[in-house]
């Protein structure tokens, strides 16, 4: 109860409020524009936040990440382009349900789910909090580098059909990390006798290039796009009254978004991808999904919106992020020596609680902001993408030279801006380089000091929390060399129709 | 037979220019595993987990296998038309780089607030915007970024040179927050 008490003192101080208004608007605003993300926002303002106390800066950040899939529902549903990335399955239903004019209860049913998934997330948070309190100091260094390395192995195997590339991806971000003067030994390692190399490649520069800059080139390059016009009437909240008579799939959905946030490596699309599979599975209409089913609008904006409040699960825990956004939030820890991990929840189970208080808070902002602000988003929404590329190659700038007003800091982002142009034009995954980056390092660090306490290698498994990783990632392993097989099988079955372009690699 | 069997288990869907990257990224990596042993060093009495070359040698190595795999799959998937268009689209953000750049290079100089109100009304320009509106809209929104980054949230750019030459009453004020 004290800490509640001194978690609401936390959270009522005007700055962290202030942080979480405008992050929880900007979020909304950030999300509905086509072509910019959460990702780029987080790491634009990711150094701006350094500045400030870690509580306001997590909460500007969490404000963004938590409400951008909202904003991206919007265009999502009534132009048919999806606001984030996550929001594409949304305009699976929620494009067709515009075009038989159902604009107005497809965008209320996305907010009331998306609601739902959020709130459900956070509720499980915090019930599974005097659990992780108990759990999370029994994770020593074995454990924790058994969890990294099942979360790269899992980063790399749920890119489907993109194994090789998330593989080598990840890879590079795990060697990205190594390069600089090595910390126990002090050795140079890949500086290529250049100073500007010893002291390493800053995960935020590697962030600002992939995420922003190379959205910017994109956007500046690209020929324009301009989203369609569109305008919805009525209140907008009357889905939360037709969500209560899809509150099972609400429910599955947010408990399957819960699940994939908790896994490092999984996230949104894995969660929507099981939640919208079980939704047509154990619909009375199945024929319906894709052509604007309320059941499938529902699966997808439940699934994507529980993620975020559980994504928090592994960072605060065990300091372990699960995807690049958290990755990103994970330097704000570092920055103000506040190291999230077991301890956090042993001595700062305050700061904790005011987390928990500021994720239920911009879910009920948001959903105010959009009672007012629909329209206006759409009005919005109508910069021309290729100002909007001037405007994040702006902000891009800030993000990079505050670090350390370092030029080459910046042309260091530009390369990495061009890589990542490259990387989405092919359509190959980023993500994996960040958590390489960042997991990559956990894993060195904890190895060393795991190995120097055991005598022989089996002696890594002999605690339970390590047994059950070790079994877990082996089961991940073989399910993967399974499925692999199955889909050998399917293929040299005889088929009557070529598909040439649903190959997958192995 | 081998062949058709490598080509089912490997081929993949892809985009134009998927082999340029691959090559590109497998001679890279090719590149850093031949420089693993000038590049990092095996330290004497320590032992294999706290080499400091485990893990660059680990990463390099994963990187060679896995882009030596990704390689065999561009190859090994039918090709797709538009290849030298793809790789020219690549090229084309190089532009917005060197404008990038120089204006990374002119903040110092100029100052955050002049550099910024240049680089966004020039980049508006360059990309064909000409109503006097949009160039408004440009100027407003590279003022807006100068002073709510560096006058309102403090953050770390170092103040203009040319501020120096600027009358005693603001030259102390842009020296703060322009």
């Amino acid at each position: 109860m004290d800490n509640l008490i001194s978690g609401f003192a936390i959270l009522a101080q005007w700055q962290v409020m202030v942080a979480l208004i405008i992050g929880s608007v900007g979020g909304v605003i950030i999300g509905a524009l086509p072509g910019v993300g959460a990702a780029v926002a987080i790491a634009i303002l990711l150094p701006a936040t350094f500045a400030f106390e870690p509580i306001v800066g997590l909460t500007l950040l969490l404000g963004i990440y938590g409400s951008s899939m909202y904003g991206g529902a919007i265009p999502a549903i009534l132009i048919n382009t999806p606001g984030t990335a996550v929001n594409a399955l949304t305009t699976y239903d929620g494009y067709p349900m515009t075009k038989r004019g159902e604009g107005h209860r497809a965008l209320s049913l996305a907010y009331s789910a998306s609601f739902f998934g959020g709130i459900f997330s956070i509720l499980c948070l915090i019930v599974l909090s005097p659990v992780l309190a108990r759990v999370a100091p029994h994770f020593g260094s074995r454990e924790i580098f058994l969890a990294a390395f099942m979360g790269i192995l899992l980063v790399i195997l749920a890119h489907r059909g993109q194994t090789f590339s998330a593989a080598m991806l990840a890879f590079f971000g795990i060697f990205l990390n190594t390069v600089g003067l090595e910390p126990v030994k002090y050795t140079r390692r890949f500086t290529f006798d250049q100073t500007w190399l010893s002291s390493g490649v800053d995960l935020i520069v590697v962030v600002l290039g992939l995420f922003a800059i190379s959205q910017a080139l994109l956007l500046l390059v690209d020929k324009e796009h301009a989203p369609g016009e569109a305008h919805v009437r009525g209140n907008i909240f009357t889905g939360l009254k037709e969500l209560l008579g899809l509150k099972r799939i609400a429910t599955v959905s947010s408990s399957l978004g819960v699940l994939m946030g908790m896994v490092p490596g999984t996230g949104e699309f894995t969660s929507q991808f099981l939640s919208y599979t079980y939704a047509q599975k154990t619909s009375k209409n199945p024929d319906a999904f894709g052509k604007g089913s309320p059941e499938g609008l529902v699966a997808s904006e439940a699934a994507n919106n529980a993620v975020p409040g559980a994504a928090m699960i592994p960072l605060l825990a065990l300091g372990i992020p699960g995807e690049a956004l958290t990755a990103m939030m994970l330097s704000v820890f570092y920055v103000h020596n506040v190291i999230p991990g077991p301890q956090l929840f042993a001595e700062q189970m305050d700061f904790v609680m005011a987390l928990y208080m500021a994720l239920i808070l911009l879910n009920v902002v948001v959903l105010i902001f959009l009672l007012f602000s629909t329209n206006l988003l759409l009005k919005i929404i109508q910069i021309p993408t290729r100002f909007l590329g001037i405007m994040i190659l702006t902000l891009s700038f800030v993000g990079v030279y505050s670090l350390r007003n370092s030029i080459t800091d910046c042309a260091i982002a530009a390369g990495f801006g061009v890589f990542g142009l490259i990387l989405k034009r092919l359509n190959l995954p980023i993500v994996p380089i960040i958590l390489g980056m960042v997991l990559g390092g956990i894993m060195e660090v904890k190895l060393r000091s795991a190995m120097a306490r055991v005598k022989s290698p089996l002696d890594f498994i002999d605690r339970p929390i390590a047994a059950i990783l070790f079994v877990m990632i082996l089961g991940i392993i073989l399910l993967h060399i399974r499925s692999l097989i199955q889909e050998h099988k399917d293929r040299v079955k005889p088929q009557p129709v070529l598909d040439e372009d649903t190959t997958q690699q192995g | 037979m081998i062949a058709k069997t490598l080509q089912d288990m490997f081929r993949r869907y892809r985009r134009p220019g998927d082999i340029v990257f691959a090559t590109l990224f497998f001679l890279f990596s090719l590149f850093l595993l031949s420089q693993l042993g000038s590049e990092t060093q095996v330290v004497k009495r320590t032992k294999w987990f706290a080499q400091p070359a485990l893990w660059p040698t680990i990463a390099i190595w994963g990187m060679v296998v896995f882009s030596g795999l990704h390689l065999l799959s561009s190859f090994l998937s039918p090709r797709i038309p538009g290849r030298l268009r793809e790789i020219t689209f690549w090229l084309k953000s190089l532009e917005y780089v060197v404008y990038f750049l120089i204006y990374v290079v002119a903040v110092p100089w100029l100052g955050y607030l002049p550099s910024t109100i240049l680089f966004a009304a020039l980049l508006t320009v360059r990309l064909g915007f000409r109503l006097p509106g949009a160039f408004c809209i440009a100027l407003v929104f590279g003022a807006v970024v100068a002073i709510v980054f560096r006058a309102l949230l403090q953050v770390n750019i170092p103040a203009g040179r040319v501020y120096e030459y600027l009358p005693d009453g603001l030259r102390a004020f842009a020296l703060t927050y322009l």
